[in-house]
């Protein structure tokens, strides 16, 4: 087996007496697409603010390709190739679609090249139409794409997408879904989704979170049956 | 058209620089020169806030530092030196050094917007009391007396260069500060679209999303920073050369009236801010002369002020150039002519995204107080709800 990509060991998250994430061990390999799910409060979005920055962990190590990243700063830690679609879309509202993803592209690439990235990105993600428009303006699944545009321009090496689906009509959804499937050709991703359907479409391996601790973790057609992540998960969901 | 309005906006702002330069000389009795020259001066003060408020979101309540800061190097460099060119660039370089030095504190220290007004507002109180208990020989600098609350009535005027002793006439001193306030709108203009600005304006719009992008954050809000009190300390300088320093320049109103032209003007442009200033100027002393009008007396020009700022923040809080912008947009929707060369159907979205991507630096804040409002959590929904 290579070396993994991502790495944390014993990683804790705590919030006074809330322990928000608790001892998880995870493991990604190279251009390996793990989806991460879990009922509401599991950890999954502050899991990920640990990775990138936007949280020093209490306790635990986070390795990027055998270096410590636990406790760096979100740009440095982005400068190592990890880029973040944040659950809540964080995007520039004042500013257009295209400045938005130009932004990012001209943060690897300055000059022409950037706005090469950019166009490029934009078409990827399948709103070159709306380049011109100001993102404040648009509905949510929209800047949940240009937010995805922002994060596939700069072509980071492993890419985290914290409910990428939400807000999305069925054919943006569709398009998500080939998109993921095509950027795991090169990247590697990590995706937290509620939506079983969309997990089904896109995973392979599938990791459970429960109460900040991985639950259990394996094939996505045996995770999906198993009782208990059936109890903690699909159980409330059905409900 | 759309295209064409920020063109045809940059032309008309060197034209009435352009004409304000030469014809005023030409025409106006010495006190209108040297009161435009006050305006001036002033109105490049105006344009440094605009630019590190407006643009990069950093709401400095002690601008005033780095504006009395930039007077009083020049005047004690000027009367030690002799020659005054040294000390114009010292008057530039001390406040850029101040900033980067105060910047670097806050910003690496990650403080929060609010204290950040705080401390600069208490940086600028401390100089103010600082500077005007220097009466008295101990508070020499060389042979300069820093004169307490006096300030320092006999501030040298700027010389030729290399030719001391030479002095400029009022109406060079007034070409000097319209041909700066011009340079330095069009300088903040360029700044403004190159990468480095492009990222700061970001920064003002979500920091946190720059620094995920993979942008150290800090080094760009401390170099736009450091441009603000270069800036401000040019308006020193100016303010030096048109009046003399005290210990005024460092004082509360000072920087109060920095952050009023903004709203007046318009936060998140840059021409706003300097009309609001030269309009407020126009107005304050205007209201000064109304005073001396028997039966007028009871007008207080901080009362008027102050009322005139309530009304902005209340009812036009996106300033003049946001006003002025609406009513262009309503009478030419409301012309009773059509309009020419129908947009074809499929260019539509091009000719939005022309108009959009235009205006994007230019931007768009509900209110001057935005940075302290909550963040507001979008709408979106949970697909576990
Ligand atoms: N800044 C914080 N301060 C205190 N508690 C927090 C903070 N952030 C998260 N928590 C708590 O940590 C737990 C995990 O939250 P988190 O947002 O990571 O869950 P999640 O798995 O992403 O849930 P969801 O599916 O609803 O997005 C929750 O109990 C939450 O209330
Ligand atoms: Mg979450």
């Amino acid at each position: 087996m290579t070396a993994p990509i991502l790495q944390t060991r014993g990683l804790t998250m705590r919030f006074g007496g809330v322990i928000a994430v608790n001892g998880v061990d995870f493991s990604l390999q190279e251009a390996e697409l793990r989806c991460l799910i879990g009922p509401n409060g599991a950890g999954k979005s502050t899991f990920f603010k640990c990775l990138t920055g936007q949280l020093r962990p209490s306790h635990g190590d986070v390795l990027f390709r055998g270096h410590s990243i636990a406790g760096s700063q979100s740009h440095a830690i982005a400068r190592h190739g990890v880029g973040i679609k944040t659950q809540v879309p964080s995007v520039f509202d004042g500013l257009s679609v295209r400045e938005n993803v130009w932004l990012a592209a001209a943060r690897v690439n300055p000059g022409r090249l950037a706005d090469t990235m950019t166009d490029a990105a934009l078409q990827r993600v399948g709103i070159g139409a709306i380049a011109g428009r100001m993102v404040g303006q648009l509905a949510h699944g929209q800047r949940q794409l240009v937010e995805l545009a922002m994060v596939v321009a700069p072509e980071p090496d492993l890419i985290l997408l914290d409910e990428p689906a939400a807000g999305m009509t069925d054919d943006e959804v569709d398009r998500l879904v080939d998109l993921i499937k095509e950027l795991n050709k090169r990247h590697a991703l990590v995706v937290v989704e509620h939506d079983m359907q969309f997990i089904r479409r896109v995973a392979r391996t599938v990791t459970v979170f429960h109460q900040g601790a991985i639950l259990v973790e394996g094939d996505v057609a045996d995770i999906l049956v198993d009782a208990r992540v059936r109890d903690v998960y699909l159980g409330r969901q059905a409900a | 058209m759309s295209r064409l309005l920020p063109v045809l906006g940059n032309i008309a702002v060197l034209v009435a620089g352009l004409a304000a330069l030469f014809g005023l000389p030409a025409f106006a009795e010495t006190y209108v020169i040297i009161n435009a020259t006050i305006f001036a001066s002033f109105a490049i003060l105006a344009l440094s806030l605009a630019l590190i408020w407006g643009y990069a979101g950093i709401l400095c309540f002690g601008q005033a530092a780095f504006f009395g800061l930039g007077g009083y190097t020049y005047a004690v460099a000027a009367i030690n030196f002799g020659d005054t060119t040294g000390a114009a660039a010292l008057a530039v370089a001390l406040p850029a050094l101040f900033a980067a030095l105060l910047g670097y504190f806050m910003f690496w220290g990650r403080i929060s917007d609010v204290y950040l007004g705080v401390i600069t507002l208490t940086v600028s109180l401390i100089l103010y009391r600082f500077v005007n208990q220097t009466a008295g020989e101990q508070w020499n600098i060389g042979e300069a007396p820093l004169g307490g609350f006096n300030g320092i009535p006999s501030t040298p005027i700027l010389n030729w260069p290399g030719r001391p002793g030479e002095q400029l006439a009022p109406e060079n001193i007034f070409s000097l500060a319209a041909g700066l306030l011009i340079l330095v709108y069009f300088g903040c203009k360029a700044l403004l679209a190159t990468r480095f600005g492009r990222v700061v304006v970001a920064i003002r719009e979500n920091e946190a999303r720059v620094a995920l992008l993979g942008y150290d954050t800090r080094r760009y809000k401390l170099a736009i920073f450091v441009v603000g009190g270069a800036v401000a300390g040019l308006s020193g300088l100016m303010f030096a050369n048109s009046v003399f320093v005290s210990p005024t320049m460092f004082s509360l109103p000072v920087s109060g009236q920095i952050i009023i032209w903004v709203i007046i003007g318009g936060l998140g442009t840059l021409i706003g801010p300097v009309i609001g200033c030269i309009l407020m100027q126009v107005l304050t002393n205007w209201l000064g002369t109304l005073n001396q009008v028997p039966g007028f007396g009871w007008v207080d020009p901080n009362l008027v002020l102050g009322v005139i700022l309530m009304v902005f923040v209340l009812l036009v809080p996106k300033g003049l150039m946001a006003l002025a912008a609406d009513a262009v947009r309503w009478v030419v929707r409301n012309l009773p002519f059509p309009r020419r060369g129908k947009v074809p159907e499929g260019r539509k979205g091009d000719v939005r995204s022309a108009s959009a991507t235009g205006s994007h630096l230019e931007s768009v804040h509900t209110s001057p107080f935005r940075r302290f409002a909550p963040p507001s959590p979008s709408g979106g929904r949970k697909s576990s709800a």
